[in-house]
């Protein structure tokens, strides 16, 4: 549904996006991960044929950004991070106009409009001012904007950013449901959002894409080491000393005291070797006590951190 | 075509939903209305027999100069104020052509033209029952006012699509459209054949013709030559953002 190839943005002297490719499917839900000035808008704005690739094939259901761009956007929603709106148009006004532009059948558009408008969550407010809105609302209209016309392809910019945590479910909840119908290009820098609503994620860092896969590939992929978290009563220094002798143990590390003489620890261990039975019988046999023992996975966050920074 | 009524009406509304059209519309009205007034006792005081020459001239004259006052402040939010808001981002990505876009807001800013020349048609719809005159040169004036108007208008648009600053849209307009009206003033000091290029692209020395009652064939074509391009010109400066930075 979205075909990047090779795509390169300048912005004067500074190259933006670098050789960037990549693919999105129907009906997949992608997110595009990275820290901010990392191209993920640059991006956004060429697919939604905002401006131009300086060079590069992109092609958007089928057509080319450049030589088709009606096209494209006949087939987009877009839902932009600064959420630009007219403040002097009523909700309803506003909706009306844009289902207009995009040329929602005249005599469904009535009925439209209060669908989009009862998904998002924006019927008690459809007579007011956009101007007098609250950024909550706001943010509804900007995706109410995007869904109007049922588009095939919907770029979304950041967009749950500055809500609050009620909001943020509710948006996430309205993406999630449009999994499967729609093709659904997010943009983010929330990680576990992304591992949330996504099934694919691709990191761009410094207009590069540095990783891609799905959450749970990017995890075995990238993580070298195994992690257990442990509760152990006994003396500090002697049950690391005990711990580390543990044939695939590469580090134990004190991370805090729990509860008097009871420290919490994190083991950490090779991959292939699973060293939990014989932590908890090294633990036996001293007459220690084994409180809590579980293996910790590596979080989207430590992926992303360790992607970006060029360490994998 | 209907996006293009779609975004007319929207621009029109903006007008309507925020106090600027009140606000222009009625200090136009207030300063030709007391215009009127005063071209009028002078008319009756000293003025000859010829109405259009001893009083609608006059104040022809005198709407001309609220006309240059009023329109680059309707012009200057055109595309300036959707680019500080970033809805510029918003109506680029819709599908609607740039032209249907230009064509769009050059109409709503028509609209009130009209709305304003038709409110200030009162006056000589006042004066006729009273003292009948020849209608068809006043008709004259009105379209020359139109006509400038338009011109006006196109200038402004251009102007505003290059910046995203109200204020430096409106103050670059005003320059310009002076500019447009003073550059035959210094007839004495450009060589013969400059000062005849500078009469004929003179804005304003053209409408005196129609502000006496006489509608010269080269006047109207100036006036569609100098609309037409610069609004040739604001759509390449609409456009060029799909092609800025193309290899």
């Amino acid at each position: 549904m979205i075909e990047v190839e090779g795509l390169i943005k300048y912005f004067g002297s500074v190259r933006a996006i670098d050789d960037v490719s990549f693919k999105v499917e129907r009906g997949e839900v992608v997110a595009f991960l990275g820290p901010n000035a990392a191209g993920k808008t640059t991006t956004m704005r060429i697919l939604t044929c905002f401006f131009p690739p300086t060079s590069g094939n992109v092609r958007v259901a089928g057509f080319d950004v450049i030589k088709d761009s009606l096209e494209v956007r006949r087939r987009i929603g877009y839902f932009l991070e600064r959420v630009p709106l007219y403040p002097d148009m009523s909700v309803f006004r506003f909706l009306n106009f844009v289902s207009e532009v995009k040329g929602v059948d005249k005599r469904e558009r009535t009925r439209h409009i209060a669908k989009v408008m009862d998904d998002c969550g924006l019927a008690e407010v459809s007579g007011k001012l956009i101007g007098n809105l609250s950024k909550g609302y706001r943010q509804r209209c900007g995706i109410a904007q995007a869904l109007i016309h049922d588009p095939e392809v919907l770029i979304l910019d950041e967009p749950t950013i500055g809500l609050d945590p009620e909001q943020v479910i509710e948006i996430r909840e309205l993406v999630k449901n449009l999994a499967g119908r729609r093709t659904v290009l997010l943009s983010t820098h929330i990680l576990s959002e992304a591992s949330m609503i996504c099934q694919r994620v691709i990191i761009i860092n410094e207009g590069r894409i540095v990783a891609s896969g799905s959450p749970d590939e990017l995890t075995t992929e990238l993580q070298r080491s195994s992690r257990i978290s442990a509760q152990i009563k006994g003396p500090r220094d002697r049950v690391i000393e005990r711990l580390e002798k543990i044939r695939g143990v590469i580090s134990v590390e004190a991370r805090g005291l729990v509860s008097p003489n009871v420290f919490q620890y994190l083991i950490e261990s090779r991959k292939d070797l699973d060293v939990r039975a014989k932590v908890s019988s090294t633990v036996h046999k001293n007459d220690w006590g084994l409180l809590e023992m579980r293996q910790v996975g590596m979080t989207l966050e430590e992926i992303f951190v360790k992607v970006v920074s060029g360490e994998r | 075509m209907a996006n293009l009524y779609s975004i007319f009406r929207k621009e029109l509304r903006s007008y309507f939903t925020s106090p600027i059209a009140y606000v222009i519309i009625s200090i136009f009205l207030v300063l030709s209305g007391y215009f009127f007034y005063t071209n009028l006792i002078y008319f009756v005081l000293w003025g000859g027999a010829d109405v259009t020459a001893g009083l609608w001239q006059f104040l022809f004259h005198d709407m001309r100069l609220f006309l240059l006052l009023m329109v680059p402040l309707i012009t200057m939010r055109l595309f300036a104020e959707e680019k500080k808001l970033g809805t510029i981002e918003l109506i680029a990505t819709y599908p609607i052509r740039d032209i249907e876009i230009l064509f769009g807001k050059f109409l709503a800013c028509l609209a009130m033209l009209v709305l304003m020349l038709a409110l200030a048609f009162l006056y000589p719809a006042l004066l006729y029952p009273i003292h009948s005159f020849n209608i068809a040169p006043v008709l004259a004036g009105y379209l020359g006012l139109f006509l400038l108007g338009c011109a006006f208008i196109s200038c402004g648009m251009l102007v505003s699509s290059l910046t995203e600053n109200q204020i430096v849209s409106a103050m670059v307009t005003f320059g310009l459209l002076l500019l447009f009206w003073f550059v035959s003033w210094n007839e004495a000091a450009a060589s013969p054949m400059v000062s005849q290029i500078l009469l004929r692209v003179s804005l304003f020395d053209r409408f005196y013709h129609f502000a006496r009652g006489v509608i010269d064939t080269k006047d109207l074509v100036f006036y569609f030559l100098f609309t037409g391009f610069f609004l040739f010109l604001t759509l390449r400066s609409l456009e060029s953002r799909r092609w800025r930075g193309l290899r």
